[in-house]
């Protein structure tokens, strides 16, 4: 026996507005809307729905709108609908639950618990209108020695660095999670900005190696893709131990989901599930973990940076570190709120910490040790806003990778059904009727406007602080105050209260 | 070229091997040195000694032959070329390989072949000569691993978990009976004898590099492992 489900929203439609053209039937890949013939009347079905507004925005007459039900079981505290609904579905399946998007509860969002310095009087404020204002940087070692040669020229001992023209990259995802015109979006537009984009452990396609010198190429546990062509594109390498959205597990993409020109680009025969489990199975210890990161460099003639990516977890302090010991020369470290292709649902929801937490206490143990120098910080998981990133560079970071804000842009609607492969905005899609709808040359336009306007609102930030580049703003903690925040999460911040003075 | 390996850092005897311009590189003295030839191509490189971990990782075409035991991670993620080692390979050989050929004439420790996989013409083989650890093929989506089990101790020929998450690719034991339960996603067949075909060719090319014959080798029992297509590998869903 199934015991049906309510659905949690409903689709409504405007009878007066309605024309019957039937765009929503066509556009809706959940088959939500009908055509009833004899009436002459659109029907819905909103069991079907997602509710990812594709029909909504579609509309020629905005007749339609998905509301919330207010069907409700009798009011519980304790016993929510969706916590209700959840029992039912796996009573009904016995099926682990599989969700997808980052974690949707209410838990604390920290970087809306603190807030931004401003000058006043003395150390004016710049005007990044008339002054320069630097946002570029470079990620990598900072620990070069100073050596000359025999005729006292300056050697170069740099390790290699990523240059970025703004304190912002594209995060991981791959190719099989995401649409081949979502990867060229996201491929031109970091291209435009001079930063980069990630493909995650999915493979690199073979068109877009010629955005070669602004990708990011990623190495998990299943080396999807990997081989010595695919690590020569790069601009640089990220080793995969962990992904915010679902610390402690991997991946697996189903065979179903693995199309002729995904199968191209992972390497793997078609049809084959892709598995990428949570561990290497080659990696038990810092020194392990080293011996990958150099046959990387060994493998790439030491010309590019290797990145190491964790989830944010309890003791995500004491890794980095290890990390930084580990000849790897930058860290990414994945907040607990970061998107994913498909998770399943209690270690979404459950598992992991803050970001803004992991990175105030990585930075600080790392500057604590000495080590700090020996790696970049890249954040990311959840990066929502320009003040987000003014807020994480502050707290330590050196540069963001935004993903969800990143597809937002591209018209994701946060239905959170990526795992069904049915996006109808063409994003989280293997469906060629449905990729379609994602223009590449609108998506990267709109990817390349967004980042635009964050570094503006970024410079502006900056300027307000009498602060000209983001170099001088990284760790800059006094430049934040707590609102809102107990003493013990302050003292996890490294920050004061709100009207507490230097 | 000859190296001397006595010595030198690894970092010093890779570049050397890197950037000669010679296509045959002999390396004497190797004390476990890592990363030799990683990512490289077109080469031959011999080695006399002990090489160090991640021997020939992403190797993508050249040929090594070592003449001694080779550690962790031998041909790691290695898509094509051929590895031989005349002694023993230690765990995780042939990571995640997915093309080129890995000869050893002894045992291999623990996680040899996981997550090997084949893709187009690309189809990655392993021949062992003597035992294997535990986890032999674990997650193995494709390529061919084999083993001969050679050995003179009365160990049992493959460690416990073998095939663990295999999905695709085959493997061959030789030996009377399998000596550890697999698991439920892995089917096994008795042979009476290697029939003819790829996994045979595989046999004759390991037994013309190490002097053996191959009538001995060919003419027992083998079991051959596949992944049981009836048991997938996978967890039943429910979307949320
Ligand atoms: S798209 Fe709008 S106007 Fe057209 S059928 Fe649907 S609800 Fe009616
Ligand atoms: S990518 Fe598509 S399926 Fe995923 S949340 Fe966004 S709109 Fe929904």
């Amino acid at each position: 026996m199934n015991i049906y489900i309510q659905p949690e929203y409903e689709v409504v439609r405007d009878r007066d507005r309605c024309i019957a053209c039937r765009v929503c039937e066509r556009q809706c890949a959940n088959l939500v809307h009908s055509y009833d013939a004899e009436t002459g009347k659109m029907q819905a079905d909103s069991t079907q729905c997602v509710n990812c507004h594709r029909c909504v925005c579609v509309c020629p007459t905005h007749a339609l709108k998905i509301v919330k039900s207010d069907d409700t079981y009798k009011i519980n505290g304790n016993w929510d609908n969706q916590t209700i609904n959840e029992v039912y579905r796996q009573a009904n399946s016995g099926g682990v639950l599989l969700s997808s998007m980052g974690n949707p509860k209410d838990y604390p969002v920290f970087w809306d618990k603190m807030l931004i310095n401003a000058s006043q009087v003395t150390n004016p404020p710049i005007d990044p209108l008339r002054e320069p204002m630097e946002t570029q940087l470079w990620l990598g070692k900072r620990t070069a020695k100073i050596e000359r040669d025999e005729k006292g020229r300056l050697k170069n001992t740099l390790a290699p660095q990523l240059k970025l023209k703004v304190p912002i990259m594209f995060s991981a995802m791959s190719y099989g999670s995401i649409s081949y015109n979502a990867h060229e979006s996201l491929a031109r537009a970091a291209e435009e900005l001079g930063t980069y984009y990630n493909t995650g452990e999915g493979g690199l396609h073979k068109d877009f190696y010629k955005y070669g010198k602004n990708t990011i190429v990623q190495v998990a546990s299943g080396r999807f893709g990997v081989y010595k062509d695919y690590l020569d594109a790069a601009a640089a390498i990220e080793i995969k131990m962990g992904q915010g959205a679902k610390p402690g597990i991997g991946g697996h993409l189903p065979g179903a989901k693995i199309s002729a020109d995904v199968s191209e680009t992972r390497m793997i025969p078609q049809g084959v599930d892709a598995i990428s489990p949570a561990p290497h199975h080659d990696i038990y210890s810092i020194e392990d973990l080293r011996q990958l990161v150099y046959s990387l460099k060994e493998a790439t003639d030491y010309k590019k940076p290797v990145i190491v990516k964790i989830a944010a977890v309890h003791n995500c302090a004491a890794i980095a570190s290890g990390i930084a010991r580990s000849g790897a020369d930058i860290i990414a470290i994945d907040g607990y709120r970061g998107g994913t292709g498909a998770a399943p649902t209690r270690i979404r929801d459950n598992v992991g910490i803050p970001i803004e937490l992991a990175l105030a206490q990585v930075d600080q143990r790392l500057r604590e040790e000495g080590i700090r120098d020996e790696v970049s910080i890249v954040v990311g998981g959840s990066v929502r806003s320009s003040a987000d990133v003014v807020k994480a560079i502050a707290l330590g970071a050196d540069a963001c990778y935004i993903g969800t804000a990143a597809l937002l842009a591209l018209g994701c609607h946060l239905c959170r059904t990526c795992q069904t492969g049915k996006c109808n905005w063409g994003i989280a899609t293997q469906r060629p009727d449905l990729v379609k709808r994602l223009n590449p040359d609108i998506g990267y336009k709109r990817l390349v406007n967004l980042v635009t306007a964050w570094n503006h609102e970024i410079q502006e930030m900056m300027g307000g602080m009498g602060i000209n580049s983001v170099e001088a703003l990284r760790g800059n903690r006094l430049m934040l105050r707590g609102i809102g925040l107990t003493d013990t999460e302050l003292s996890v911040l490294g920050i004061k209260y709100a009207g507490e003075s230097m | 070229m000859r190296i001397d390996a006595k010595g030198l850092h690894f970092s010093v005897l890779d570049k050397a091997v890197r950037d000669a311009a010679d296509g045959e590189i002999i390396i004497d003295n190797c004390i476990g040195q890592r990363y030799i030839a990683c990512g490289l191509s077109g080469k031959n490189i011999e080695i006399n000694g002990t090489s160090g971990n991640a021997l020939g990782a992403y190797l993508n075409g050249a040929h090594i032959t070592v003449h001694g035991n080779v550690q962790e991670a031998t041909g790691d993620t290695m898509n094509g070329g051929e590895i031989t080692v005349f002694g023993s390979a230690g765990d995780a050989t042939g990571y995640a390989m997915r093309g080129g050929k890995i000869f050893v004439e002894g045992d291999v420790g623990y996680r040899c072949g996981i997550h090997m996989k084949a893709y187009k013409e690309n189809k990655p083989a392993i021949v062992i000569g003597g035992r294997t650890g535990s986890f032999l093929g674990e997650y193995q989506a494709g390529g061919i691993i084999i083993v001969l089990g050679d050995s003179k101790d009365g160990k049992p020929v493959i460690g416990n978990f073998c095939g663990t998450g295999m999905h695709g690719g085959e493997m061959y034991v030789r030996c009377e009976q399998i000596p550890t339960r697999l698991p439920a996603q892995v089917k096994s067949e008795r042979l009476e004898r290697l029939p003819e075909g790829e996994a045979a060719e595989l046999v004759r090319e390991w037994c013309a590099r190490f002097g053996k014959d191959s009538k001995a080798y060919l003419d027992c029992t083998f079991y051959r492992l596949t992944p049981d297509s009836a048991n997938p590998y996978k967890q039943m869903y429910t979307q949320n």
